[in-house]
């Protein structure tokens, strides 16, 4: 049933990217708990611009958990306590009545803050840019069911391509690093036959980029898959490496000109 | 006054996208290059259309509000896609896809634009899939499906119940790949806040840059827009927070007139509000009626736990009243029907409104295993908001603003009344009539991008002598100059109330008066009442912050604005609209409590042409023809 509760935050105060921050503390009154917590969020900000101060920036969208665009770090955790939840599916009958509650940005310095809680997660495009597809132009495709699937191929990949791209396992992970993002997307496409062409390409040229964007190792702690709120698996991280191993070991020169003529 | 031209071909409904495609004239390869084309928007629609013109050699510059492309509410789709791929050997035509559809539109969509879609629906799933998109599959490898509502064949194609993530990073990768070829120049947290039109055509957007606030200008020889819908006028809906009408509702103002404002969707199975402070509704898809039993308490204001209620107390109603098609009714029909248990006093929730949608006896005969892989992200997601178990204890769920069949009125080629402004996806009005069909949506956005809009552009800029523009020419100023003004007047407000509590009332206004049932009356109410609340918002609103930063209140000031115009708007087009269509439902016009068309009068599209802030919209009409599908009273019983 619904209750109210009253809270505690602390949160992240950042005008710019420029400007120093600061936690600055807000109680929260009368909370419903069948609200979300981005609904408890606008709470907040109702009272704020009532009380003539700036609300808090945060980015979020859908509040259904798919879009993605939504995520902070409540007391250190991504996306807050709850397993495999985004922070808009968040609910605060999860929260106790008196509670402090320590909001702050994703924690990577490849997302660097935009303002408050709202970061800039470009680097997760341009990964995706460089490679992270099939090069099939519109118009090309053979028809759908020409080249049979294994049942249990195409849910692997689709547990793999369920990454959100939210950027919890970034900020997850004491080196910052984008290995569960990237290596969801190598083993997405390397699960199915239509990823076979441009595999060893795909997994170099990634890599190539994650890196190149500034993110740390991976050191294999196991954080990232533990806050990823679409569960994606950390095992995905050792196909990475052993696809840009063989991918390394194989790399041919391009052929030119006519040599063959 | 004359019909609006809506540039349909001529021949059989087959044959008319074939001859047309082959009678457009084409641009080569070398002179693509030298063309330029926005997209407003980079969802399915626009993501698409980006690809594909990138991939023809356009130059593309692509905007999305988000901050990435992969935030794009298409996103959220979740039950699947429509095809006629007949793939299940159940009866499937091409046909029977355009016929069904026009039919679930109640007939009012235009005909070869259906037929189009239905034609390019199979060509969707094979680009998809070449495209990586892990749809679900069969032990065998071969594609699987499942049923949706208004349809008695299954040609949904569905990846879990997520859909529409899945085919929009098929659709986005594809375009980063063309960011990657150099192609396609894509920008983020950008919002179109006006169109640029010289010589009378679409030569440009000004776009405000979210995140330092500038106004910049951008040219080119065509502008797609691909914006999406505006449910969130209602303010609660299941459209997420950044949907708004501005993009479209900015262009309106330039000259693009609005078709058929009033055609709303209102989706049967949302999880009920909870609370004043909600934020939003969250959708669970329809594809959950495969399995589902939609029911109430024979007994009104029975208090009983759902799990003691006996079968033979209990009225599962969509069975009763629509035998031949069952809890597999279309989406206007199914939300109406559980409107009138709620309204007859057997609502399952006290003070609200909900009815319940059952799982037990598929459970039963599927094991809990089987209907959680069917649907196990959409019963986490109902457990996450509600609390409640679903595979013990019914759902409850209830009606909620979904998806907009209205919207910029376009030609046969996607062209809406300004020459060079295309308009693809939900953004547009074309094919879904009074009523779309549960995995239509999808269908539509993907269709326009790929393999409508790359064409007619083509046609369109190799027709048309299109002279280079600079973006310091006098339209670019002159709209500059007028966003500036209204920018700065919203800061310059510092009133008492919120952007969020304008919203909220205008919802209010909105779910009352031009919600699930319309009437004289309350229409009229409505109009007295909106421009009074658009009246209090230009000298009452408060917008905190400065406009050269990221300032989410201001860019929702100006949402907000735009919406409370439409939705004055929408409550003409619905009072004008003597008739009750799909989605569209005059009390005053109904048989039994369906809807009553009234095809003499009414079998064509209100397109409305913006005239001045002062003066109010003048109504122009495009005839709709029927000559395959004959015009009859829409039955799933």
């Amino acid at each position: 049933m619904e209750k109210l509760i009253n809270l505690n935050l602390k949160v992240w105060r950042q005008k710019r990217p420029s400007e120093p921050g600061s936690f600055q503390e807000y109680p929260v009154k009368g909370v419903s708990t069948d609200a979300s917590f981005l609904e408890m969020m606008d709470q907040l900000n109702e009272e704020l611009i009532k009380s003539g101060k700036d609300p808090v920036a945060f980015d979020h969208d859908c509040r259904e958990g798919i879009c993605g665009s939504c995520g902070f770090m409540i007391n250190g955790n991504a996306h807050g306590p709850l397993k495999s939840t985004t922070v808009c599916q968040l609910h605060m009958r999860n929260f106790n009545d008196g509670e402090t509650l320590t909001l702050e940005p994703w924690r990577a310095s490849a997302f660097p803050v935009i303002k408050d809680l709202a970061v800039n997660r470009s680097a997760f495009d341009r990964i995706i840019s460089s490679g992270g597809y099939v090069s099939v132009n519109t118009g090309n495709a053979p028809d759908g069911n020409a080249i049979p699937v294994p049942k249990q191929e195409a849910d692997e990949a689709f547990a793999h391509a369920t990454c959100i791209g939210c950027g919890a396992c970034v900020s997850s992970c004491k080196n910052g690093s984008a290995a569960l993002f990237t290596s969801a997307k190598i083993a997405h496409l390397k699960a199915l036959p239509q990823g076979q062409v441009e595999r060893e390409k795909r997994a170099l040229k990634m890599v190539a980029q994650m890196d190149a964007e500034g993110f740390g190792a991976c050191t294999s702690t196991g954080a990232c898959s533990a806050a990823c709120p679409k569960e994606i698996s950390l095992v995905n991280i050792a196909q990475m490496n052993r696809e840009f191993l063989k991918a390394s070991l194989n790399r041919k020169p391009e052929v030119q000109g006519g040599d063959l003529a | 006054m004359a019909s609006l031209d809506s540039k349909v071909p001529g021949g059989p409904v087959e044959t008319k996208w074939t001859n047309h495609k082959f009678n457009m004239k084409l641009v080569n390869p070398a002179n693509k290059r030298k063309h330029s084309v926005i997209v407003v928007g980079t969802g399915l629609a626009g993501a698409s259309a980006a690809a594909s013109m990138g991939e023809l050699g356009y130059k593309v510059k692509a905007f999305c509000v988000h901050e990435s492309p992969r935030r794009a509410h298409s996103v959220a789709a979740q039950g699947g896609i429509n095809a006629a791929k007949n793939y299940q050997n159940d009866g499937d035509s091409i046909y029977r896809l355009f016929y069904d559809t026009v039919k679930g539109g109640d007939f009012r969509a235009r005909e070869a634009n259906v037929h189009r879609l239905a034609e390019l629906s199979v060509k969707i799933i094979d680009q998809a899939v070449a495209q990586g998109v892990p749809f679900a599959r069969e032990y065998g490898g071969t594609l699987s499906n499942r049923s949706f509502g208004g349809a008695q064949v299954s040609r949904t194609f569905y990846a879990r119940g997520q859909t529409g993530q899945q085919l929009l990073i098929g659709a986005y990768q594809s375009m980063m790949r063309q960011v990657e070829a150099g192609s396609v120049e894509l920008r983020t947290r950008r919002e179109m806040l006006d169109l640029v039109v010289v010589d009378g055509k679409a030569r440009g957007v000004i776009m405000r840059n979210l995140l330092t606030g500038e106004l910049e200008h951008y040219e080119a020889d065509a502008v797609v827009l691909a914006s999406g819908g505006y449910s969130n006028v209602f303010y609660l809906s299941t459209n997420a927070m950044a949907c708004a009408v501005t993009a479209a509702w900015r262009a309106h103002k330039r000259g693009a007139y609005f078709a058929n404002p009033c055609y709303t969707q209102i989706h049967p199975t949302c999880i009920p509000v909870h609370g004043d402070n909600q934020s939003k509704l969250t959708l669970m898809s329809e594809s959950l009626r495969n399995d589902g039993r939609v029911w109430v308490s024979k007994i009104k204001d029975d208090r009983r736990s759902p799990l003691e209620i006996p079968e033979a107390e209990r009225d599962y109603f969509l069975e009763r009243v629509y035998p031949s098609y069952g809890n597999l009714a279309p989406r206007d029909i199914a939300s109406r029907q559980a409107k009138y248990r709620c309204d007859e006093g057997h609502s399952v929730i006290p003070g609200q409104s909900a009815v319940y949608l059952d799982f037990a006896d598929s459970i039963k005969r599927n094991s809990e295993a089987k209907i959680a892989e069917r649907y196990g992200n959409l019963f986490q997601m109902y457990e996450k908001i509600t609390g409640e178990n679903p595979y013990k204890v019914p759902m409850k769920i209830y009606p909620a603003p979904h998806y907009t069949m209205g919207g910029l009125w376009v030609d046969y080629n996607l062209m809406t009344t300004i020459p060079g402004l295309f308009a693809a996806g939900e953004a547009n009005f074309s094919d879904h009539g009074a009523n779309r069909l549960g995995a239509s949506a999808l269908m539509q956005g993907l269709a326009d991008g790929y393999f409508v809009v790359p064409y007619t552009i083509g046609d369109y800029i190799a027709n048309n002598k299109i002279e280079p523009v600079a973006t310091t020419h006098e339209a670019f100023k002159e709209a500059h100059n007028n966003i500036d003004k209204q920018i700065s007047q919203l800061m310059n407000i510092k009133g008492e109330r919120t952007v969020e509590s304008f919203h909220k009332q205008l919802g209010r206004i909105m779910w009352d008066e031009c919600g699930m049932a319309r009437n004289e009356k309350g229409l009229k109410r409505a109009l007295e009442e909106i421009p009074k609340l658009r009246e209090e918002f230009w000298q009452n609103v408060r917008v905190p912050g400065d406009a050269n930063y990221l300032n989410p209140e201001l860019e929702k000031a100006g949402r907000v604005a735009d919406f409370i115009e439409l939705g004055e708007l929408m409550c003409r087009d619905a009072l004008e609209r003597k008739e009750s269509c799909g989605g569209h439902y005059r009390e005053e016009f109904q048989v039994d409590g369906e809807a009553k068309r009234d095809d003499e009068n009414y079998c064509n599209v209100f397109a409305w042409e913006w005239k001045s802030e002062k003066e109010k919209q003048a109504l122009h009409k495009e005839e709709l023809k029927f000559e395959n599908v004959k015009l009859a009273t829409r039955s799933y019983k």
